[in-house]
């Protein structure tokens, strides 16, 4: 069934029909309607679920953490300085091996002061262990939230996912959204059935003091389900889309096929880079765009198949990591650095802090990536 | 045979052991014995969160443990929550009959963790919380926590520049949230951990004991004095037992001798370099602050009788 809403609520309703069993949440500003919508769920009786209104995201997360080692299904929500604050659980939850779901809608960092979208937040988690979906639009955070929860929850994988969404451009903004048959998603996604759980009738100590002898495998051990989840990821998105209509991949071409020059791109920037695809083909450019949609596990061989031989790849970035570049680029970069015949990589800057990006914007940092004498890294449109 | 078994009913506390040898606490440890009779009176129905203190290496290093009930070990600030999150979590599933219990040291309890605990309190979640409190960080090595007494060394209040704060009022700032149980017991009383902690764990809604705890490296005093040392922080009043239920305060057990706080502190080396005046200073505070807990006492028992309540008023819908 179709429906118009918000990518907000898109969240809430994805965590009604993904029979979330536990959410804990802390308020904060983009997300609030996430978890508004939610709290009037679970007190209508419409979620079978408990909703704990905790003082702080740390706590928000914690309590998803324990929630889910006791079984259940979790989900929460947060942005920029409440996922900063959650830092220390997010390590928690992935090395607990929890599958927690959780919507981060993108915000840049303070100080100053900003409500408005950028990627800092959600990358600066990189190291975190959790898997990163970067949504282009509200049925992007739906799927992908479906997708999330079971991948998160296969027993071969049990690492937490983290569905990112650009502030206000996504989260305030309404699109029609294609809510899946309740039926027809409880038989894709069945209710999760924990491995290992706190259980008093079958005591077992968890996260326990490990020497040097043993921690460092429980990490390869983690390595490994991500790796397995970058098998999965693909196998699910294909899946979905057999039962859903809208197949998924971890990097989605777009005009790509006989392009000497490739965008990458992620989030909402994404669907914008497709019109100016357009405008730039009917210019007679050679040009595609890649919606690099899993940050982590990072897709390096799709990454590889889809720009190996390009003449030119631009890569564009609403982060950037300071004393560096921006990161999409690096991780673009990393993959293709070992490829006999990899393209030239450009890298540019742009709408830090809900800057609007254009398809006008699009189109002249594809033109300014020709000129030789562009720097690289370049902070597109900058006020000097 | 008949005085035999005359003798096995008065013991109340139960013999069912839930804690196991092999496990890494020091010699005369006082969290280790808070646990072992803490863990009598909960009984196998139960899982506990553990923050980073003492109790997250005492279990037992991976893949050991000397307790016989679930152990979710979280981050230093997180106990309170984790237990509301693991209760969330079993009730959901249909398990609704396991105590949460967070465990933590006073550190953990009483500085870093008050934010997860305050939260929990205010929202009432149905957890028991129980900080063993050996009055600084003994885990990392004897540093000064908020629980930590006036006139104490540890490795950050040094010798001649002792700690010159008075120990965080943690039963009030809990009395203050209005939360239906609250209490104070100490290692060296088993019976009473054993009937503090049933009691809690049979109330629901959020419930808060503190157990004294000697920690003879962080004390500097010998492991065999251990029971001694707790047994005399009772009966010479610096450290009170008591009970808050619905705002009203009851002390369980009143010393009929007086004995001197001189005694408590003569036994560590932690307080050696008190002069005598300096004692005697503690003494008055130690006078006052029974004082002021034998009128806390009356004027609640008062209140409970005349209004029936001790707590703030809330709407009853």
């Amino acid at each position: 069934m179709k429906q118009v809403v918000t990518g907000n609520h898109t969240l809430s309703y994805g965590a009604k029909i993904c029979r979330a069993q536990v959410v804990s949440a802390y308020p904060i500003t983009p997300q609030t309607q996430v978890v508004e919508r939610i709290s009037e769920f679970v007190a209508d009786g419409e979620m079978d679920a408990i909703f704990i209104k905790v003082e702080s995201e740390h706590s928000a997360m914690a309590a998803c953490i324990g929630a889910s080692a006791a079984g259940a299904r979790t989900f929460t929500a947060t942005s920029a300085q409440g996922l900063a604050l959650m830092h220390e659980m997010l390590h928690w939850a992935a090395n607990a091996r929890t599958p927690v779901v959780m919507g981060n809608i993108n915000r840049g960092m303070g100080p100053p002061w900003t409500i408005w979208t950028d990627q800092i937040d959600s990358l600066s988690q990189r190291d975190t262990g959790w898997m990163q979906f970067y949504c282009e639009s509200n049925q992007d955070v739906l799927d992908s939230m479906i997708i999330a929860f079971k991948v998160a929850e296969n027993e071969n994988v049990l690492m937490p996912a983290m569905i990112v969404l650009d502030s206000f451009v996504l989260s305030h903004t309404t699109e029609p959204v294609d809510f899946p048959d309740q039926d027809k998603l409880d038989e894709f996604l069945p209710p999760y059935k924990a491995k290992y759980t706190v259980d008093p009738d079958n005591p077992h100590t968890f996260g326990g003091l490990t020497g040097p002898d043993r921690y460092y495998e429980l990490k390869w051990l983690e390595c490994e389900a991500m790796d397995r989840a970058k098998e999965l990821i693909p196998q699910v998105g294909a899946e979905f889309g057999e039962w859903f209509g809208r197949p998924h991949v971890m990097v989605k071409p777009y005009r790509c096929d006989d392009a000497e020059i490739v965008m990458v791109v992620s989030g909402t920037i994404a669907s914008t880079t497709k019109d100016a695809i357009d405008e730039l083909r009917d210019e007679g450019m050679s040009v595609g765009s890649a919606k690099v949609w899993t940050f982590r596990p990072f897709p390096s061989e799709a990454v590889r198949e889809l720009l190996r031989g390009r003449k030119q790849v631009i890569v564009i970035d609403r982060n950037v990591s300071f004393g560096h570049e921006g990161i999409f680029c690096t991780e673009t970069k990393g993959a293709m650095y070992n490829e006999a015949d990899r393209p030239s990589i450009r890298n540019f800057i742009a709408g830090l802090g809900g800057r609007d990006v254009k398809v006008r914007d699009i189109k002249e940092m594809f033109h300014l990536a020709q000129k030789d004498d562009t720097p690289d890294p370049y902070w597109y449109g900058l006020k000097t | 045979m008949a005085e035999k078994k005359e003798k096995k009913k008065k013991l109340t506390v139960p013999e069912e052991e839930l804690m196991y040898s092999g496990h890494l606490a020091c010699q005369g440890c006082g969290a280790t014995i808070a646990m072992r009779y803490a863990l009598k009176a909960l009984g196998p129905k139960t899982s506990f969160a553990i923050p980073a203190c003492c109790w997250s290496v005492i279990d037992g290093p991976f893949p050991y443990t000397s307790l016989g009930i679930p152990i979710f070990h979280t981050a230093f600030e997180t106990a309170a929550v984790m237990a509301s999150g693991l209760k969330a979590g079993f009730d959901i599933m249909g398990k609704t009959d396991v105590t949460s219990v967070a465990w933590g040291g006073d550190g953990g309890t009483t500085d870093i963790g008050i934010q997860a605990l305050s939260g929990a309190a205010e929202r009432n979640d149905d957890i028991l919380y129980i900080c063993y409190d050996n009055e600084a960080y003994m885990n990392t090595g004897v540093q000064r926590s908020s629980q930590t007494p006036w006139g104490a060394w540890t490795t950050t209040t040094p010798a001649r520049h002792f700690k010159k704060l008075p120990k965080k009022n943690m039963v009030d700032i809990m009395a203050a949230h209005g939360i239906p149980y609250i209490a104070t017991s100490a290692m060296a009383f088993p019976e009473d951990i054993v009937k503090k902690v049933s009691k809690a764990k049979d109330i629901k809604g959020c419930k808060y004991v503190q157990i004294l705890a000697s920690c003879p490296p962080g004390w500097k005093m010998v492991p065999e004095k251990s029971i001694e040392v707790i047994r005399l922080a009772v009966n010479t009043r610096i450290w009170p037992m008591l009970e808050i239920e619905e705002g009203v305060y009851n002390i369980t057990r009143k010393p009929r001798k007086e004995i001197p706080v001189a005694d408590y502190l003569k036994l560590q080396g932690r307080f050696r370099h008190l002069t005598e005046d300096q004692v005697n200073e503690i003494q008055e505070i130690v006078n006052f602050n029974w004082q002021r807990l034998r009128w806390l006492e009356e004027s609640t028992q008062e209140m409970k009788e005349k209004y029936g309540r001790a707590t703030l008023s809330v709407p009853a819908g």
